[in-house]
């Protein structure tokens, strides 16, 4: 897309920043602000900021569209098969309570799980957007 | 904003306005919404809307008829809006009833059934997990949404280069 030295440089030293701030964001979510949502957004935020800063087609090559359809998908099905799972352990759909030994592990174990199907969706579908728009005007 | 032919200074400034939104929200101590703003609303969809300026094009078209009916819709609709606002209990009121509903319950049963010290987690995948399964389903429809409208003309152009190459 761009030869801006600069631009690339300074992407370069961000992007592992960032894409570790969101991983901080998904699995610290139940004690600080963030969670799933907000993770994969930055996550995807990372991945766009490579993809302006050394062209959409070498961010298509570190993470293939082919993958984020399949994985926008998984995420959502992680979502819901915890909720099958609990249903299958004896409690309600979605009731965490009934995935561990004890309610409250149970509770982290069911949260933990369905961030992380929230960030994969949120991260897969919005990369996909993006790729979708960039590659629209060649 | 009104006056601005230049869209692309219209996307700068409508992520600017994201931004301070953030921080709006930030002040108001809703943490969690100040941030899914700031990454959402002044990061990504800024993006997006730069995307589709760089296909569209970033002037806008001078339109003949007059601004007069669309002007005085969004004014009514604003005056009414307003209006409405005058109803709704002030800022931080102990008494409204947002405060009464199921919030003390979330508070007070919150660290001890979910064992979680961020609340608004706890409601949003906890109790209100099912809300959140919705949510995640709609950002999924979204995608594929996109997927159906773009992506349609690259596949049917791939398709095209097969045929050609035969």
């Amino acid at each position: 897309m761009s030869q801006d030295i600069i631009l690339k440089v300074s992407a370069k030293l961000l992007i592992p920043f960032i894409l570790l701030f969101a991983l901080y964001v998904q699995f610290h979510g139940d004690d600080g602000p963030g969670g799933g949502f907000q993770a994969g957004v930055i996550f995807a935020t990372g991945i766009i900021l490579y993809a302006l800063a050394n062209g959409t087609e070498r961010a298509m090559r570190l993470i293939p569209p082919g993958v984020l359809r399949p994985l926008s998908a998984l995420g959502v099905l992680l979502y819901g098969g915890v909720g099958l799972v609990s249903m299958a352990l004896g409690g309600e759909f979605l009731n965490y309570e009934v995935l561990a030994h004890d309610a409250a592990h149970g509770q982290h174990v069911g949260i933990l799980l369905i961030e992380a199907g929230v960030g994969l969706t949120v991260a897969s579908v919005m990369l996909m957007i993006f790729y979708n728009f960039a590659t629209r005007g060649d | 904003m009104v006056r601005m032919r230049s869209l692309l200074a219209v996307v700068m400034l409508a992520g600017i306005y994201s931004l301070i939104s953030a921080g709006l929200f930030l002040i108001m101590d809703a943490v969690d919404v100040a941030f899914t703003e700031a990454a959402v609303g002044a990061g990504l969809s800024t993006v997006l809307l730069l995307g589709t300026l760089a296909l569209t094009g970033c002037r806008q078209v001078q339109r003949q008829h007059s601004p007069m009916l669309p002007l005085a819709v969004v004014s009514i609709t604003g005056v009414v809006l307003i209006w409405g606002t005058q109803d709704m209990p002030h800022f931080g009121d102990p008494q409204a009833p947002v405060h009464h509903h199921v919030a003390p319950r979330y508070i007070e049963a919150a660290p001890k059934e979910v064992g979680v010290p961020n609340i608004v987690t706890a409601v949003l995948a906890s109790y209100r997990g099912f809300d959140t399964l919705g949510e995640t389903a709609v950002v999924f429809t979204a995608g594929v949404g996109v997927l159906a409208l773009l992506g349609i003309r690259r596949r049917r152009r791939a398709g095209e280069h097969k045929e050609r190459q035969q």
